[in-house]
């Protein structure tokens, strides 16, 4: 390779917007991949998995490119595999999104819907969608992961209907209010980490995080 | 959560056009380069409109949103002139995060539930141009308000949300481009009708204008236009010297403010904002 630049392999798996998650890794100095291929999410150094859509769906798109098994792969390997949006979803074991689909399972948890009747007056119409904030969920530090440097109640972007509650309360990376109900925005669990908002779309606040992920990788 | 302020642009490929109740359309400069000005300033959102499309029935603005897409990293939502799931993959694929359809929409209302199954309802916009009529009703139209459609807006919101939209993009045509201010019993009534977010948009002049949007009419989202093209006109060599004349000539209800004034009006109206970016990238 003439290119000495570390690869990422976004996996190509859902319907999505994956230009701007490659625009945004190579703002920061990775070379972005759009693959659905086993051997280039392999050889990476890194892997996303993003999303938009249906999880049902989309899980019959992982299973019909062959990618369960490259997935698997990839999560076990150590290198760092990063969920975003839809893509932190699939990584749990179910979701009740237009009735319950199995996941990847790679997390332990299920995937739910927001409550919009839940709280009389106060903001919580469904999906959520813009800015809200970060902080970190009691007892975790930022310091050494992806969050590394960002400031606790930072804004980033959020677009979604459905968010992951993980068995394991040490997965929690970062938690989130919306509509009175606090839940997970940010999962980490050994090399995997996972962030319900995108980062992509989530301003400097977002770079900083894909920097930080180069780093890692480049490490 | 945080009240979005969404820069709307109207495209007529290559230039940012504007024009009043969607008719009129002059050139203010590149779509571009306002862009990038509303994002250092912090705006929560792009929302780019293909003004032409549905004359040609297609979407012009691929290569603005790939551009855009390369340099600026906040969400970006299009629309105009798509009717098929595949013109909403190749406007995702361009860097779109969220697309926004209503002719499309109202022809063949099944096209939102099968979108929104496909790309995911939180992907889908449906944008819905209404006329506020003599007798007080709102009316549905397309192509620039243009098209009467039959449809009573406050029955097609309802639809639209139970079809599976994310969001309602709600344009009152009749306030477009005047900064008269925005058409609360429209957007109040909206809001209370439907379970998802309503983006307000048409007729806002003045800072207290967006903010009477969300704290007496209940929109989540307040889309503007002219109150800050108009600004970048005259803070920044970004616009064309026609767009000088046409702001002269037509927005004479329109106080220019910037992305950061708009949102210290907001906050002091108790309203939550993201606030202003300081950290450029």
């Amino acid at each position: 390779m003439t290119d000495a630049r570390p690869t990422i392999a976004i996996i190509d798996c859902a319907h999505g917007n994956l230009f701007s998650i490659a625009q945004a890794c190579q703002r920061v100095g990775l070379e972005p991949l759009v693959t659905h291929d086993a051997g280039a999410i392999a050889d990476a150094g890194a892997v996303i998995l993003p999303g938009v859509g249906a999880f049902g769906t989309a899980m019959e798109e992982i299973r019909a490119r062959n990618l369960i098994a490259p997935i698997e792969k990839a999560a076990a390997s150590g290198r760092p595999f990063v969920g975003i949006c839809l893509g932190m979803q699939l990584l749990f074991e179910e979701s009740r999104e237009f009735g319950t689909h199995g996941g990847l399972g790679l997390l332990k948890g299920d995937v739910v819907r927001f409550d919009e009747t839940r709280e009389e007056g106060l903001r919580s119409k469904v999906p959520q969608v813009g800015w809200n904030r970060i902080r970190p969920s009691q007892g975790e530090t930022w310091t050494g992961n992806l969050l590394d440097g960002i400031a606790p109640d930072s804004y980033v972007y959020f677009l979604h209907s459905f968010y992951v509650r993980p068995s394991d309360p040490q997965a929690r990376l970062a938690l989130t209010t919306y509509g009175g109900e606090s839940y997970c925005s940010a999962v980490q669990h050994g090399n995997i980490a996972a962030f319900q908002f995108h980062p992509e779309r989530s301003g400097p606040i977002g770079l900083a995080i894909f920097r930080n992920l180069a780093k890692l990788v480049s490490a | 959560m945080t009240v979005r302020l969404i820069a709307r642009l109207d495209i007529k490929a290559p230039n940012l056009v504007k024009g009043i109740q969607l008719e009129g359309l002059r050139v203010l400069g590149k779509p571009e380069l306002f862009a990038r000005h509303y994002s250092a300033e912090g705006i929560d959102e792009l929302f780019y409109q293909d003004a032409v499309a549905s004359l040609y029935e297609r979407n012009s603005l691929l290569d603005i949103i790939e551009r855009t897409s390369r340099e600026i990293f906040i969400p970006l939502c299009v629309g105009g002139g798509l009717r098929s799931v595949d013109d909403i993959r190749v406007a995702l694929q361009s860097g779109a995060d969220k697309v926004s359809i209503n002719t499309a929409a109202i022809n063949r209302p099944e096209f939102i539930a099968e979108a929104a199954n496909m790309f995911g309802s939180s992907t889908i916009v449906v944008a819905i141009e209404a006329i506020r009529q003599p007798d007080g009703r709102h009316l549905c139209f397309t192509d620039c308000g243009r098209e009467f459609t039959g449809r009573d807006a406050i029955t097609w919101a309802k639809q639209v949300a139970a079809s599976g939209a994310g969001e309602i993009l709600l344009t009152s045509v009749d306030r477009d481009g005047t900064g008269k201010g925005f058409d609360l019993e429209l957007i109040a009534a909206i809001a209370a009708a439907v379970p998802i977010p309503v983006i307000a948009h048409g007729g806002a002049g003045t800072p207290a204008h967006v903010c009477e949007a969300v704290t007496t009419a209940g929109a989540d989202a307040v889309a503007v236009a002219s109150i800050l093209h108009y600004h970048t006109i005259q803070v920044t060599d970004v616009g064309t010297s026609s767009s000088h004349a046409h702001y002269g000539h037509s927005a004479r209800g329109v106080q220019p403010n910037s992305v950061d004034s708009l949102k210290q009006a907001m906050a002091a109206a108790h309203i939550p904002v993201r606030p202003a970016v300081t950290d450029h990238d």
